[in-house]
């Protein structure tokens, strides 16, 4: 139960207790945050299982740990490891240009990036239970999240006013099972949550995002890679709970020292949101 | 009645869901001014330590207890049962509960996410058949205290228990499309 919540990235177990400290609904697993992954370049991969054990051994909120983009056989690895939630990133270097995992063939649950609808649609189609808008995760720059966000729910506010053959075009342009389509335009909302990921860093940065639609929110290098970790994770929890009250969302801003330098994510060299299919 | 849901964190749309097919209106809680308007209040799915966490910091935990200590009804499902209990066991230190059902209970009891099961349950005082019930990262109930009323079990352990104006769930009612547990609480409020 991840709704109106922060999921952290943690690359330590005593991080993975800061961050459970400070309220996180659960963690992400990994050795690298997208920033160093960025600076460091090379190939990623999924984490080293000791260090996901160790993770696991420190906190009691769940889990999560990413496979790269179909790449099966780490998904199952982190299945017998037993962790909570599966991230299929394109934060890690994709193993399939073509394919991702086939979702349904797992019992843990999965959570796959998109920038638009279609692409959530295709994600949803092959199993996953959670999408998060990707944003573009490392820089610090909540651009590219609010740009999937706001795509996502802007067509799935024009595909719930469509009429019924309409539903066949938008199924065409979207690339997207029509059964799927029905159901989005009949409840006006996707069948799984929509959490919002990539480039965010400060409370306001959560409580925007809230606000326009996502229903819970990943930060990655956004806290450990600031000044005060430790603070700035509690402030975005308060945040992305009492999102709608600018006052507590200004209480909580003060003072909380630097946030990640970052990087403006239109100057990026590589555009981890472009990975996915 | 206006019944409540506390919305620190955790599945709120779908409380509010159930309770308008039931045609009863609510109000989301994340303040002591919210509480102050609502006669129920329901303590939704979650994780326990950060509602937990945020009932502090919202100033909500005092205004709640006091309000229960009045016999203010509340629903509890997956982590607000947590929060009702009497006893957490391997709870965090910093972890309190209000403690007004006599329960022990043990946090994700049965075990991690793959452990997360789904079943059909028999209860107690619900006409209509079997109830398709939702388990996720369950919390186990090892005892039951003087005057709690257990109205379904799971392998003989209790997950739908009720003491007077309390009533708790180990599964998430909410997100089954069947609003009988909802009714239940709504007709004993």
């Amino acid at each position: 139960m991840l709704r109106g919540g922060v999921i952290m990235d943690v690359v330590t177990a005593d991080q993975a207790k800061v961050a459970e400290d400070a309220g996180a609904v659960a963690v992400m697993a990994l050795e690298r945050v997208p920033a160093d992954i960025r600076r460091d370049g090379g190939v990623a991969r999924m984490s080293d299982p000791a260090l996901i054990e160790a993770i696991k051994e420190a906190v009691t909120i769940p889990v999560m740990a990413k496979a790269r983009i179909g790449h099966f056989a780490e998904a199952q690895v982190l299945q017998a490891l037993g962790v909570d939630y599966v991230d299929e990133s394109e934060v890690l270097t994709p193993a399939d240009e073509a394919h991702h995992i086939d979702k349904w063939a797992f019992a843990v649950p999965f959570v796959c990036g998109a920038t638009n609808l279609g692409e959530a649609l295709r994600r949803i189609s092959e199993g996953a239970c959670m999408i998060r808008s990707k944003g573009e995760a490392g820089t610090g720059d909540v651009k590219e999240a609010v740009r999937h966000l706001r795509s996502i729910l802007g067509d799935i506010g024009a595909l719930s006013r469509a009429d019924s053959a309409e539903r066949y075009g938008w199924a065409k342009r979207l690339q997207a099972p029509i059964d799927l389509v029905q159901e989005v335009a009949d409840t006006g909302h996707l069948p799984v949550p929509l959490f919002c990921a990539g480039g965010l860093a400060t409370p306001a940065d959560a409580a925007l995002v809230m606000q326009l639609g996502a229903e819970a929110v990943f930060v990655g290098s956004g806290i450990f890679k600031s000044d005060d970790p430790a603070r700035r994770a509690r402030a975005i929890v308060e945040a992305t709970t009492h999102y709608t009250d600018a006052e507590i969302v200004a209480k909580v801003s003060r003072g909380l020292g630097q946030a990640m330098r970052g990087e403006e994510s239109s100057k990026v060299e590589t555009r981890l949101a472009d990975r996915g299919w | 009645m206006k019944v409540g849901i506390l919305a620190l964190q955790g599945d709120v749309r779908e409380h509010a869901a159930a309770l308008a097919d039931l045609d009863t209106s609510s109000l989301p809680v994340r303040t002591p001014g919210d509480l102050a308007l609502v006669d129920a209040l329901i303590l939704p799915g979650g994780e326990s330590t950060t509602m937990s966490l945020l009932l502090d910091s919202s100033g909500l935990r005092q205004p709640i207890a006091e309000r229960l200590h009045d016999g203010m009804p509340a629903f509890g499902t997956c982590a607000g049962l947590i929060l009702l209990a009497a006893d957490v066991l391997d709870g965090r230190p910093d972890q309190h509960s209000f403690g007004v059902i006599e329960l022990a209970v043990r946090r994700n009891g049965y075990g991690r996410q793959v452990d997360s099961f789904e079943t059909d349950l028999d209860i107690e005082g619900v006409a209509g058949g079997p109830l398709h019930a939702v388990f996720i990262r369950a919390p186990v109930v090892e005892r039951v205290g003087e005057g709690v009323e257990v109205l379904a079990t799971v392998d003989d352990r209790p997950v739908l228990c009720r003491q007077g104006p309390i009533l708790v769930a180990a599964f998430h009612p909410e997100l089954s499309a069947d609003g009988r547990i909802h009714e239940l609480f709504i007709e004993g409020s």
